[in-house]
Formats: C-alpha cells, structure tokens, sequence
C-alpha cells in the first residue's frame, strides 16, 4: 500500500466522478468565460497599455476562477460524511490531499486553456519576449494557487460561512506568489525585463508550501 | 464510575481478553460534554449493543472509539494500545450516513475504499458485496439504491479489511424490516466467527438474543451493562 | 507572578508618560520633516512590538503542535490579538506621517507592505479562531500560523525585488539617526513592550478563565441532568 497508490485511485476517482456529474464542469465554463468578459468590459485600453497591465488581469480572473472551483473539491467528500470512511482507515492524509491538489491543478488548468485564448483576442495581445516562458509561469503559478487553495478549502470547510473562508484564508498568504505571476507575465508580455527571478521566486514557493502542505496535512485532516 | 465487566462460565476467558479498555473518558464540545467520565472494559469476541436516549453519548462514544474524535480527557486503549492510528487497519466503522459516493456503484466503491487499506483484490470486493446479499454486479450508483441496500453496501465497506474491532452506529436506522434482520444475522455469524462487535442502536429488539451484552447509556455515562434485554 | 503584574503597570505607566513627554518636547525637531516627524516615534515601535508578538504567536504555536498545550494556545490566540492592534497603530501612522512629507497617503514601501501582509494574515487568523468549531480551533490556528511564517521571507523577497524595478519612496527614511532621537526611540519602544506585555498577559489569562469556565459549565450541565435521573 503506497502512498502513491491511493493518490493515484483517489484521483482516478475524483475525475470519474467529476465527469459523471458534468454539470459543475459546465457552469464552471461558462463561468470563467463571463469573468473574462467582464474583465474586457472594464478595462478596455490600447494594445501597448494592455500588455503592459494583462498580466494583471489575467492572473486576478484566473485567482477568480480557482477559488469557485475550490470551494466545490471537499463538498464532495463531505456528503454522506465519505471523509470519515477515509480517515478511520491507515491511508497516509497526505495521499489524498495529494490526489486532490492534483485534481484541482488539472481544473483550474482546463478553466485557463479556455480563458487564456479569449483574453488574447479581446486584448490583442502579443507576447515581445520568450513566450515559452508563459508556459512555465501558468505551471508554476497554476500550482501555487492549488496547493495552498486545497489547503485551506479542507481548513474552511468544516467552519460556518465556508465560501467566504477560503478567499480570506488564502489571499493573504498568496500575496507574493501572486505579486510574482503577474510581474512575470508582465515581463514577457512586455519583453521590457527579464522574468527570471520571479520564476526562480514562484518555484521556491511552490517547494515551500507543497512540502508545508505535505506536512501539516496530517493535522488538518484528523481535527475534529 | 466503573461498571465491570460480566462474568461468564469461563472467569478465565474473561479476564485474558479484554480488546477495548476506556479510563475516565471526557469528551466535550464548548460547552457542552458529551462524555462525562466513561470507564469500562469490553472483552473479545462479543457483540455489544449500545443503548439510550438521544443525547446520551452513544455515538460520540463509538466516534471516539473509532479515532474520530480526540478525547478531552481520559484514555481509550485499542488492541493494547492507546496509539488508536497505529491499530486503525483493523477497525470498521460505519454510521448512519453510508460512507459512500452516491455516483458510483457498489463495486466501484468497494474498489476504491479497499485501496485505502492496501487491498487490490477485486474478488475480496466482490465477495464482501455477496456476503451483505447484494449483487457486486449491480451497476446502479449507490445514491438510487433503497436505505436497506446502501446500509448494507456500508457494511460491506466496513468489512472489506477483515477487522477485529467492527464499531457501528445505527445500522438498522429507516432500513426495512428484512435488511434489517439479515444484517442482524450477519452480524450473528461475524460475531461467532471471533469478531468484536460495538452496535449503537435504538432498535434494541433486533439484537435481542444475537447480542452477550447490553451496554445502557445516560448522560455521557454508562449507567448498566445487561446480559438480556430484560434485565433492564 | 500575580504581584509582578501591578507594577509591570506602574511601570509602563512612568514609561509611557516618559516616552510621550520625550517625543513630544525632549526630541529635536526634524530637519527636513518638522514637527510630524515626531509620530516616528510612535510608528516604529509599534512596528517592532508588533512584529515581537507575531514571533512569540509562532513560537506558541508551534509549541502546541508539538505538545498539544492548551495554554499555549491560549498565549498564542492572546499574541496575535495585541499583535494586530500594533499592527493597525502601524497602518494608520504609516500614511498619516507619509502625506504631509511626501504628498502621497500610501507608497509600496518594504516595511509598510510587509506590515499589510502580517496584518491581513492575522487578522485571517483571528477570523478562523472565531469561525471555526472549538475542538479544531488550536491545530487550524497554529498550522496558519506557520504557513504566514513560511510565507514572510516570500513576501519580504517579492516586495523587495518588486522596489527595484518600480522604485518607489521609502517611509521612515533610512541614514543615520540623531542619538537624542534614539534615545527618544528606545525608550518608547520599551514603553510599548511593557504596554504589550501588559495586555497580552491580561488577554491570557482571560482566555484561560474563559476556558475553566467553559469547563465547568459542561460537567455541570451533565452533573443536573445525572440528578434528574
């Protein structure tokens, strides 16, 4: 019985069971596309200004995006109280919460691949530096928004007003990662700098808190 | 207060193999104490039923025993143990709600919950599934199944490790009448088979004769332990 | 340790009257800055105190993960109370002394972000502590404890990096310091230590009453209901 073993079923389970109820996917959709939308409503500049403030944007849309489909990751656990079944047997809590930021990853990454396209046609945007480094940045960043978001959705889920804890848990602690993914996109947007120390910066995060999360795991999941 | 043990034909039996000791157990939630000082031993190889009003402790009792619920106080020792996470491979729990995902089937949730104990064997599933008589084919997802089914799918669930220690919190709860009797007599044969049994329940009648103990709650204390319903 | 506490009083009192009679007159006036300079003295220990009180909230905190000690629970929810309360004093000086110097009510500063960022962490924490169902409240406290304490050094690094390729003004000024102003300093900052320690102990103990209290009232309740048997 490894620990990868159950990650692995725990997150074959959660994708089939996503897709069978196919209506969250679907009004998670929708709903990244009318954020966008908005966005473009709101802040409607010239191309040189857009580059020069679409990092921003996106990544706040994209924070907007994950903290919806977050909320939804435990709610399933704690119908029928499933989350007991799990925690009364020896499988290690870091394997699901492992299994869970995985499958959160893979969402919050699908709302993207949809965003993403819509906000380069509303903003005409173009990338005038290494663009393979956006791919790196949406890796690193997507990661740093799921693991702590996974984190504290199980932290807030058994407390009242549960929708409104996850955002005011996370924020905060996200400041900086979040400073970082919109100043590196700015820079390769811009091509105006380099966006090197900030990848190196989300990278240590992403180490920092994959490896607190692992950890402290454990704690969260047998509290009360 | 600490109610003892019964004795039995076999004294020596008795005092050899008690499985589950609780000290002075306290379990309190703000305000509130759910538990107020259990102390009792239960011995191997007995099915216990547990009795009382709502409110008494019951289930947080049996939460605790399960290692659901951390104790405000007060020990509980498992398997000669009070490291309740080092012996939770041989405990089954099941409670009212089932345990189980609605969008699922029976086997596929088996399947998965037997990962979580090490166990890659589909025909153990399979063969759980049998045992609560139902059908490891049945393709409907549990959330259409009656209470009856799902109670018993849960059992099936909390069987899949083969534990020592099987803790059940209201079982036969909105069941029918027939499910209702043959996860009694199921329970019956685990019992026989060497099994320890805890069953929180409120139908009292269902275990009368299947039952060596009747364990009687009443505000987060046991007040008696009885060999017979009637002893009351 | 109860009649340490008086005189703990007394003296944060002398010191805190020492300390405002010395920013306000003892203190020279500012070069450049003038006579609003002198909430300096108010701004920068409060930053110190408050950041003094989030250590000791993480100290505390991760002695309860490892011990499981209800009072050092109760010191760490106390810590992080006061702590915020420092923190705001810091909030609110930081641009009521930046407006009239620099013509700007906020500016990224290093200090003054990092000092948001501790703020809204905290008070995150402080909405947890009241949310949350009183037999998780400590371990999912003290585990967000330790994720912001893992998050400063980010946050430190982000914000500086951040300064350097958008340069901003710095609040507080940097340079040399006039030794009668430190004096000044120093001893408000060990005014508002006291005044911190002060508080800090009368939330703790608050917090353990509160808790026997608690207590006692649930096995009493079950005490009646044994008796109305």
């Amino acid at each position: 019985m490894s620990g990868f073993g159950i990650t692995r079923a725990t997150l074959a389970k959660d994708l089939r069971l996503e897709w069978r109820s196919k209506d969250a996917i679907n009004s998670m959709l929708f709903f990244a596309l009318l954020v966008v939308v908005i966005f473009s409503f709101s802040f409607d500049p010239t191309a040189e200004e857009s580059r020069r403030i679409a990092g921003g944007l996106v990544w706040v849309a994209f924070l907007f995006a994950a903290v919806v489909a977050l909320n939804q990751t435990w709610a399933r656990e704690l119908r029928n109280q499933v989350l007991d079944a799990y925690r009364v047997s020896p499988a290690p809590a870091n394997a699901l919460f492992l299994a869970k930021a995985l499958g959160n990853f893979i969402f919050v990454s699908v709302l993207e691949a949809l965003m993403t396209p819509l906000f380069i046609v509303f903003y005409n945007l173009r990338a005038l530096g290494p663009a393979y480094q956006l791919l790196v940045v949406a890796v690193l960043g997507t990661w740093a928004l799921v693991v702590n978001g996974t984190f504290f959705a199980a932290m807030s889920v058994r407390t009242r007003s549960r929708e409104i804890m996850l955002p005011l848990l996370l924020f905060p602690i996200t400041i900086p990662a979040l400073l970082a993914m919109v100043e590196a996109t700015s820079a390769i947007l811009t091509g105006e700098f380099s966006a090197r120390f900030w990848i190196v910066l989300l990278a240590a995060y992403d180490v920092v808190f994959t490896m607190a999360s692992l950890f402290l795991f454990e704690l969260v999941l047998h509290a009360e | 207060m600490a109610v003892p043990p019964l004795a039995s034909d076999n004294a020596d039996r008795v005092a050899a193999n008690v499985i589950v000791a609780v000290t002075n157990l306290v379990k309190q939630f703000g305000r509130f104490a759910a538990l107020r000082g259990v102390s009792a031993e239960f011995v191997s190889g007995r099915l216990y039923a547990i009795l009382g009003d709502n409110g008494a402790g019951k289930t947080t009792f049996l939460r605790s025993l399960a290692g659901l619920a951390a104790p405000t106080r007060g020990n509980i020792s498992m398997l000669g143990t009070s490291d309740l996470r080092a012996v939770c491979s041989q405990l089954g729990y099941m409670a009212h709600p089932s345990l189980l995902y609605d969008e699922m089937s029976g086997l596929e949730n088996l399947r998965y919950f037997a990962r979580l104990y090490g166990i890659t064997d589909d025909a153990r599933c399979a063969e759980m599934i049998r045992a609560v008589k139902l059908d490891p084919v049945l393709e409907r997802p549990v959330g259409q199944y009656s209470q009856g089914m799902r109670q018993r799918m849960s059992l099936a669930r909390a069987l899949l490790n083969d534990p020592k220690i099987l803790l059940l919190d209201e079982p036969f709860s909105n069941v029918d009448m027939r499910s209702a009797h043959e996860m009694a007599g199921l329970l019956k044969k685990i019992r026989d088979e060497g099994k320890t049994i805890f069953v929180v329940t409120h139908q009292a009648a269902l275990l009368d004769g299947v039952a060596d103990e009747f364990v009687w709650m009443e505000a987060g204390q046991i007040v008696k332990r009885t060999p017979t319903l009637e002893g009351r | 340790m109860k009649r340490a506490f008086p005189i703990l009083a007394i003296l944060t009192a002398l010191l805190l009257s020492y300390g405002l009679y010395g920013a306000l007159i003892v203190a020279p006036t500012e070069r450049t800055m003038g006579e609003v300079q002198r909430i300096f003295y108010y701004h920068v220990p409060s930053a110190w105190t408050a950041f003094t009180l989030f250590f000791l909230n993480l100290a505390a905190s991760v002695v309860y993960l490892i011990r499981r000690n209800p009072r050092a629970d109760a010191i760490a929810f106390a810590a992080a109370e006061v702590g915020v309360v420092f923190c705001t004093v810091v909030l609110v000086t930081g641009p009521i002394w930046a407006r009239p110097v620099w013509g700007i009510w906020w500016t990224w500063d290093l200090r003054l972000t990092l000092t948001l960022v501790l703020w809204l962490i905290y008070v995150s924490y402080l909405v947890l502590r009241r949310f949350s169902s009183s037999g998780q409240t400590p371990v999912m406290a003290a585990v967000l404890a330790v994720f912001g304490a893992l998050d400063v050094p980010l946050v430190y690094f982000s914000i500086w990096f951040f300064r350097t390729q958008h340069p901003q003004p710095v609040v507080g000024g940097g340079g040399s310091i006039d030794p009668r102003m430190l004096h000044v300093l120093l001893i408000n900052w060990a005014a508002f230590s006291c005044f911190a320690a002060l508080v800090c102990w009368s939330r703790y103990r608050l917090e353990v009453l509160r808790r026997e209290v608690e207590e006692t009232q649930a096995l009493e309740s079950l005490l009646e209901a044994g008796n109305q048997r």
